[in-house]
């Protein structure tokens, strides 16, 4: 067991600057306002460091840096890109405590996801980004004997990338690892919750790339989000967050003309098969740990499993273990290492998931435990703490149709798999979903009837490189975590070729 | 408070004082305003506040109502909105647009202010229902 010293306590292992500005051209750039905004940590409520308020004209001189970076950096070499790359995941991985520590404290998250989960991820996703575009390859097709159309991959250029701030650093990581592998320069605008997680990782490998190839621009999304997905100096623009904005922004991409990508959030159906209790097994302790999985990250995630079906001939039994073991997870300090839960990233966000909690009783869902926030007492009892909340219900209640975001699940029941299924499907969202079954081909078929672009079978919350990650329905575009990305992030060049000496004969 | 309702019947939306204040001072600065409803993800669920038309709304979308509101002696009204995909869910309920301390994001424009519009709710009464046609 460790716990960790805060960030600007002596011995702590972590230096956060007193200010950040914004990361442009490879150097820190003060904000053409000079103004900035405090950041609090939500470990205790209290501000750790300023940051740069970026407007428009930030976001210009951003863009300036990026397109003078762009053009060199689509012409290096795959291997050189692929090294760069791989370097900076050396990097990342000979500092994964620091960084792990660094965002934890910023966003309020358990040490011990950041540990274990985020950053190793992110050194991950790094590499395999790096071994994806090596092995990435043009195509030919041979038309006729004479005629052969060439198939090149080309770089956008310069592209936009707005980060949520539920995983600061993997987020960006996700979107910056493609980007770059395919040639790309990016201006990257992180959530104004977690603005200075980013700049720590820059600090650390900021000097591996070419100056201009990222740059950073901090800020009110109103303020800077907005200049940069509305720029016409963008080749594609990236986003994570809601469905309001998602539409905001597909509305700007249609005025320039630029492809998006978008991942809108969920309300993840996360379904127990009557077999799953056929045993009191490690495959049993296993599914009670999957469903105990909406708590993680305090059910800030995008596809937290926050609804539960469970068949009603194991229902009283499953939930009943499930109940125990979501009140047995510990919830304190996010960097003591044997805190499961730690806190919401903001007080907005607290206010939100509280809201719900009010929401569903009014609806007459039953608060089967949690329900409140939580005072952890000392300096703790100033941060955003819930308690992990399970509500019993129907699936037309709000609960169970809105991304509530905090460690909230909504739990019913189902008589059969055609039932499952239909309840899965009753939702506006298909991002992720469970699937809890001993039986080969329950776990199969119902894999392909949920209408969800990830379905974890048998397992919940992983994310490795190589499994492609994205959504149906309203649950956005594209497809993050897989090769198949940098066509997200790349223009394809077509040669189309005659070898033949001899006229076509139209004129 | 103030209650969107109307001669059409009962209301869908209500503003709170705090809420109501701050839309004045927002629209000293950006001009006239709309409130669309957000589903899903990190700052999703949540009201998002617009220059108005900034957002373009469609047969896609249900007006739940305009929250008729004042700056002094100046009268103005804001229209809110939700996907009508949304709306078949939330259609139940009634919603009170409240303010909180936090920090915004998407592009709502009172994130720099230091608050958040947060959507507060309660059941739409039968009688209510029935008004609505519902």
């Amino acid at each position: 067991m460790t716990v960790y010293t805060a960030p600007g306590q002596p011995g702590s292992i972590v230096e956060y600057r007193s200010r950040y500005d914004h990361w442009i051209g490879g150097e820190y750039v003060p904000p053409a306002s000079g103004e900035y905004f405090e950041n609090p940590t939500p470990v205790t409520g209290q501000t750790f460091c300023e940051v740069a308020r970026g407007n428009a004209e930030d976001v210009e001189r951003a863009l300036d840096a990026a397109h003078g970076a762009a053009p060199a950096w689509g012409r290096t070499s795959v291997t050189e890109r692929a090294n760069i790359l791989n370097a900076i995941a050396d990097r990342i991985e000979a500092n994964v405590e620091k960084i792990a520590v660094a965002e934890s404290w910023e966003n309020g998250k358990a040490v011990r996801e950041t540990l274990g989960a985020d950053i190793p991820l992110a050194v991950d996703h790094f590499r395999y980004f790096a071994g994806a575009i090596r092995a990435q390859e043009g195509s030919i097709s041979e038309i006729d004997g004479d005629t052969i159309a060439y198939h090149f991959h080309e770089p956008l250029g310069v592209v936009g990338q707005i980060i949520p701030w539920n995983f600061p650093i993997l987020m960006a990581v996700w979107k910056l690892a493609p980007a770059l592998a395919a040639g790309n320069a990016v201006v990257l605008k992180p959530a104004e919750q977690t603005p200075a997680s980013i700049l720590y990782l820059m600090d650390i490998i900021g000097d591996l790339l070419p100056p201009g190839v990222v740059n950073v621009v901090n800020g009110f999304g109103v303020e800077a989000g907005k200049p940069l997905a509305s720029s016409s100096r963008i080749r594609k623009i990236a986003f994570t967050g809601e469905t309001t904005t998602g539409r905001l922004i597909m509305q700007y991409a249609s005025a320039n003309i630029i492809p998006v990508t978008l991942e809108l959030g969920g309300k993840s159906p996360n379904v127990f098969f009557s077999d799953v209790a056929s045993a009191q097994d490690d495959f049993y302790d296993k599914a009670l740990e999957g469903f105990t999985m909406f708590a993680f990250n305090q059910g800030e995630v995008c596809t937290c499993p926050s609804r539960a079906l469970i068949q009603s001939d194991i229902y009283d039994q499953f939930l009943g273990d499930a109940l125990k073991r979501t009140e047995a997870a510990v919830q304190g300090n996010p960097l003591d290492t044997e805190t499961m839960i730690g806190a919401q990233a903001s007080n907005d966000q607290l206010e939100k998931i509280l809201s719900y909690i009010d929401i569903g009783q009014a609806e007459g869902a039953k608060v089967l435990t949690g329900g409140q926030r939580a005072d952890l007492g000392g300096d703790l009892s100033g941060g955003f703490y819930v308690q992990p909340t399970i509500f019993e219900g129907k699936n037309s209640m709000r609960i169970f149709q809105e991304e509530i975001f905090g460690p909230v699940v909504s739990v019913t029941d189902f008589a059969d798999y055609d039932d499952a299924i239909k309840i899965a499907n009753d939702t506006l969202y298909g991002l992720g979903a469970g699937v809890w079954t001993r039986n080969g081909t329950t776990a199969y078929r119902a894999g392909r009837d949920i209408e969800a672009g990830r379905v974890w079978t048998n397992c919940y919350h992983a994310y490795p490189a190589a499994a492609a990650f994205g959504g149906y329905k309203g649950s956005g575009v594209g497809r993050e975590n897989h090769k198949m990305m940098l066509d997200h992030y790349q223009q394809t060049k077509n040669l189309l070729v005659s070898y033949s000496g001899v006229r076509d004969g139209f004129f | 408070m103030t209650d969107a309702g109307g001669p059409d019947g009962p209301a869908r939306v209500a503003v709170t004082d705090a809420a109501a204040e701050l839309l004045a001072r927002l629209r000293r600065r950006h001009g006239e305003l709309m409130f669309h409803q957000s589903g899903g993800c990190c700052d999703g669920s949540s009201p998002m506040c617009y220059p108005a038309g900034d957002f373009l709304t469609s047969d896609a979308d249900v007006h739940l109502g305009d929250l008729a509101l004042s700056d002094g002696e100046d009268l103005f009204t804001v229209p809110v909105w939700m996907s009508r995909a949304q709306f078949e869910y939330w259609s139940h309920t009634h919603l009170t647009i409240d303010v909180v301390p936090g920090r915004g994001a998407g592009f709502s424009v009172e994130a720099p202010e230091g608050v958040r519009f947060l959507i507060r709710s309660r059941m739409l009464t039968d009688a209510e229902l029935t008004a609505l046609g519902r």
